[in-house]
Order: structure tokens, then C-alpha cells, then sequence
């Protein structure tokens, strides 16, 4: 069988696999969160989405002001040291401009989600949730009774979203996809879906991957597409290439704060570019000038080779 | 504002209520080995113990990183700075199973809007939790900490009856009592809150399964005052102390080499 090359353009590749009406899980904690992919997705006019993003962060707020998402699935809802959503909290608090769907865990509990789905199983169990509100709030969290007669436990259900997009430092053109830094829920939320697409910083050859495979968190056979999408992460980071433009995350509350900021926001820097290299290239100066990182190089490390 | 002299009695050295917080913090943590720290607040104080009372602290953050040797000071627990020059940084299994739940986590740095008697947090919502007045973070990694961090210690920047109820809107991060309520066999491994840090005085709680009562006051806040602020009957311990000023060495950290960018040194 032939290698098959899964390189695509990123907006074939939403167009190919994101539906309307799907459970899209775009993940990346705090570090290579998908915004190039969000953003497309809010082009592409996909309507009643279930997002799911353990940290909804700003992507969140501009997917839900879009009117591409019906409901959320989360486990934070708030954005460091952003603030509030307020988009969010707009949807939740007075149900304006319409009610947001929300079914809400702690971090561990939506990460038990995604690795009961990656490895195949019903459900996982943890050491949460004994004496809180939250499955009172949330009936997808149960007890159950151990059955080797220890303590009762609660479960979470598995998570499989229809489609999954990550984003990257590298892959080769078969999608064997490299990172390092915050690796967050990247693996597992891979692996737990029906579809992966994984945007990355650079495609490189085969060979820099294979000189380095501890390093590759997501094997190409986990991965549907790949797509080359430098800035893909901004405002958001990639460790090693540009940092957290942390200017944008604080202009973003007043913005948010305001309906009609945040749309003509949207209409400005999403709706009215085709693509991220013409976000990247209305950035001007800032970018990415304003969010450059030093170098600091790892050792490298010796795989060895056996002698003949 | 808030604004309290430092310790030196000759030193006209006026100390903010986030200054004087942190640096109450910071000392909470002498002694203590690996500490799971949140943004803010506890960026400042683990901070601060690390150049004072802790050199050895281990700071262990959600993202997956363990044993931080930040160059720069955190915006996130995310942040890029956390990573670089690190011990390690591991899979979120790994921190939150075999760190976290597995027992390897000595103190949890929580904050929150709402804190009840027995230590149980609310950072969920204020109101109807179908259409809250206000709609907070949510836990995070809390629900997961309290149960499993050996214990916890809460900062809370208001201290009223609002902020320290008789009954929490929603309880996000239970108590081990709550825990204890829900299910005999369900008690956590953890203490649960052992310490409470508020604008005027430190909450203790001894028992694992007891109250939050007054141990500390701060510089010209009286135990009634604090009972008076607080939303239920407040135990007092037997002998309440006066907690001491920050130093003059706490302020020039924070101010000259932790915040210098005055990020959360407002």
C-alpha cells in the first residue's frame, strides 16, 4: 500500500469533514489553541455546533458571537488573564441574544472524557466530584460502585468528537505530527475522534520526524489531514516559534464587552479575510515583530544505530 | 485601598492589600514540597516563598509542567515562560493522575468567590444556576485539587458575608464533611482547605473534618470585626495572634524583581 500524502488547503479540509449540527472538539491548552480553524469554520457558515474545548478561551467567544455554536462543553470558563468571556457570559447570564447549551466538568473530568474515547472504553473513572454540585448540575457525571469493593468512584462518558482539529509545531506530509511544550489533550482528543485534521507551524521532511520519533505525539495514522498554516495559533502560542500575544488578550474584554465591537471585529479580521496569511499580513508590524521569541535549543539526543 | 506599614517600625513604607496578601502567602508556604499554584495571587506569593522562606518549593501547574524555573513572570498557567527551562513537562494524565490524584501534590493554591465553614468552594455561578446573576470560571482543575491535594490554601481578596456564607450558591470544589455527606465510604485522601487568607485576618482548620476558625488577625483589624464580616457563627481559635507585617525585603521583591510590569501588583 502506498503511503497516502494527506497535505490539504485548511478550508478544503473544514469543508471536507465539518458539518452542521457536529461535535467538534478544537483543542490546545492555553499553547497551539486552533484559531486559523475556528475562524474558518466561522466563514464557512457551520451553524449548531457542540464545541468542545476543556479552556473555551477566546475562540470560544468569537465561534459563539458567530452563531456557529449551540452548545459548549467545558471545564473553564473564563480566560486567564483575559478575564471573562463575555460572550459567554452574555449567552448564560441573560440568554442574549439566545440561550448557550452548556454542560460543564472540572479539567481532569473532561480530559477523562477524551481518554475513555481514545482508548476505546465506555466511560472513565476518577477521584472527583464526591460531595459536589457539579453532578447535580451536570447527569452525565455518575457513581458508580467499585466492583473490586473499594470506594464508590465517579465516571465520566467517553467523549468522540466527529471531528477534531489540533494545532502543531510540525508534521511531515503524512500527517505525523510533532510537538513539544504544553502537549495538553492533544493526543487523546486525536484519538478520540471520528476525523482529525492537524494544522501546523511547518511541513517538514520525513527524515527531520524520524530523526526524533519520541517526539511525534500524534502518529499519522491517527490523522485525516494535514494542513500548513503558519500563525495558526496566534493570538495564542507556539512555544519555540512566537509567544502569547498577550496585548490581544487584554484588548479583547472590551471588545467582547460590546455586541457590536465584537461584530465588527469578526466582520473586520474574520469574515473579512480569506485566509490566515491575510491575517497575518493585516497584522502589519505587529506580527511578528510584536510576539518574537529567543532561542533556547534543546540537546540533542542520540537515538544510536546498530553496528553491522 | 487597603494600606499597611511593613514590619520596620522606622519604615514609612506603605503596603498594598495585594502586597500584604501575597507576602502572608508566600509564608504560609515555608516547609511545604511541591505546591500546585493557580495565576495571580498565587504567581506572586510562590514566587516570593521561592526567594524567601522556600528555595526548594516545587511549583507544579495544571498545563503539565513540574518544577518551573520561570526567566520571566507568568501570565497564565500556560504560559510559554513556565515551559522553557523547566524539570519536566508531562502529559495532562500524568499531572493530573499520577501527580495530582496519586497523592504527589503537598499544597493546592485555590482562590474563589464563595467559601463556606467546612472549606467547600463555589467558583461556578452567583444565583440561579440555570441563569446565574453572575456566571464564574467554573472549577478548572479545583474539583480536582481539593479532593487530592494534600491540603489547600484559598485567598480571598473580599472577606463578608457574601464571600464567606452560611451556604454556598453552589458548591464547585467540596469539602471532605460535604464528601463525607454524600457517601461515608467517599472521604477524600486530601485535608481539604486548611488555610484561608482574607483582607482581614487567617482562617485555620485543624480537623480534617471541622470548622475554619480565626487564628490570625491582621495589623488593626479586631476578632470581632472579622466575626462580624463573616456570613456564619466564626470559631475562634484559642489564641488568636497578630499576623506580622510584610518586610521591607517581601515589598522590594514583589515590586523590584517578581512584578515588575505591576501585572498583578495593582
Amino acid at each position: 500500500m502506498v503511503k497516502p500524502v494527506k497535505t490539504r488547503g485548511l478550508a478544503d479540509a473544514i469543508a471536507e469533514y465539518v458539518e452542521d449540527g457536529m461535535t467538534v472538539a478544537l483543542e490546545g491548552f492555553g499553547h497551539l489553541i486552533p484559531f486559523a480553524a475556528g475562524h474558518e469554520i466561522i466563514r464557512q457558515g457551520r451553524r449548531d455546533l457542540t464545541l468542545c474545548r476543556m479552556t473555551p478561551d477566546l475562540i470560544a467567544d468569537q465561534m459563539i458571537a458567530a452563531g456557529t455554536v449551540r452548545k459548549l462543553v467545558a471545564s473553564f470558563f473564563a480566560s486567564g488573564s483575559a478575564g471573562s468571556l463575555h460572550e459567554v457570559r452574555r449567552r448564560i447570564e441573560r440568554h442574549d441574544p439566545e440561550p448557550l447549551e452548556v454542560e460543564e466538568y472540572s479539567h481532569y473530568g473532561m480530559f477523562c472524557r477524551y481518554q475513555a474515547a481514545a482508548s476505546g472504553l465506555p466511560f472513565f473513572p476518577l477521584r472527583s466530584y464526591a460531595g459536589s454540585d457539579l453532578p447535580e448540575l451536570n447527569p452525565q457525571i455518575r457513581k458508580v460502585e467499585d466492583p473490586y469493593g473499594g470506594a464508590p468512584v465517579h465516571v465520566v462518558p467517553a467523549l468522540a468528537p466527529d471531528v477534531t482539529v489540533v494545532h502543531a509545531q510540525r508534521a511531515d506530509r503524512y500527517g505525523n505530527v510533532q510537538m513539544w511544550g504544553i502537549v495538553g489533550a492533544q493526543q487523546e482528543v486525536v484519538y478520540a475522534a471520528r476525523r482529525a485534521i492537524v494544522t501546523v507551524e511547518e511541513i517538514v521532511d520525513e527524515e527531520v520526524v524520524r530523526s526524533d520519533p519520541n517526539r511525534t505525539v500524534i502518529p499519522a495514522h491517527a490523522v485525516d489531514a494535514v494542513v500548513h498554516c503558519p500563525g495558526g495559533a496566534h493570538p495564542s502560542y507556539v512555544q519555540g516559534c512566537y509567544d502569547r500575544d498577550n496585548a490581544f488578550y487584554r484588548d479583547w474584554t472590551p471588545i467582547s464587552k460590546e455586541p457590536a465591537r465584537l461584530h465588527a471585529w469578526l466582520a473586520e479580521w474574520v469574515y473579512g479575510v480569506p485566509d490566515r496569511a491575510a491575517y497575518l499580513a493585516k497584522l502589519g508590524d505587529h506580527w511578528p515583530a510584536a510576539v518574537a521569541v529567543g532561542e533556547r535549543l534543546s540537546q540533542p539526543v542520540d537515538y544510536g544505530r546498530r553496528l553491522a | 485601598m487597603t494600606v499597611i506599614p511593613t514590619s520596620e517600625p522606622d519604615d514609612s513604607v506603605a503596603v498594598s492589600s495585594t502586597e500584604f496578601l501575597a507576602a502572608v502567602a508566600a509564608r504560609e508556604l515555608a516547609g511545604k514540597g511541591r505546591v500546585f499554584a493557580g495565576v495571580g495571587l498565587p504567581t506572586l506569593a510562590v514566587d516570593l516563598a521561592k526567594r524567601t522562606v522556600n528555595p526548594f518549593l516545587e511549583l507544579v501547574y495544571e498545563s503539565g509542567v513540574c518544577g518551573a524555573h520561570p526567566e520571566g513572570m507568568a501570565e497564565g498557567i500556560a504560559d510559554s515562560v513556565l515551559v522553557s527551562g523547566a524539570d519536566a513537562v508531562v502529559s495532562m494524565q500524568a499531572l493530573f493522575g499520577y501527580v495530582l490524584q496519586r497523592g504527589n501534590v503537598d499544597v493546592g493554591f485555590l482562590g474563589a468567590a464563595q467559601v463556606d465553614r467546612h472549606g467547600s468552594l463555589n467558583t461556578s455561578v452567583i444565583g440561579d444556576w440555570h441563569k446565574p446573576k453572575v456566571r464564574l470560571p467554573g472549577s478548572g482543575g479545583a474539583a480536582d485539587i481539593m479532593p487530592n491535594a494534600g491540603e489547600c490554601i484559598v485567598v480571598l481578596r473580599r472577606h463578608d458575608p457574601g464571600a464567606l456564607p452560611a451556604q454556598l450558591d453552589f458548591c464547585t470544589s467540596p469539602s471532605p464533611v460535604r464528601a463525607r455527606a454524600s457517601d461515608p465510604r467517599a472521604v477524600p485522601p486530601g485535608h481539604g482547605v486548611a488555610t484561608v487568607i482574607t483582607p482581614l485576618g487567617v482562617l485555620r482548620r485543624p480537623d480534617k473534618f471541622g470548622e475554619l476558625e480565626l487564628a490570625q488577625v491582621h495589623p488593626g483589624v479586631s476578632v470581632q470585626q472579622v466575626r462580624e464580616n463573616t456570613g456564619w457563627d466564626l470559631a475562634v481559635a484559642h489564641e488568636v495572634t497578630e499576623t506580622p507585617r510584610p518586610t521591607r525585603e517581601d515589598v522590594r521583591l514583589l515590586r523590584e524583581e517578581i512584578d515588575t510590569v505591576r501585572l498583578y501588583l495593582r
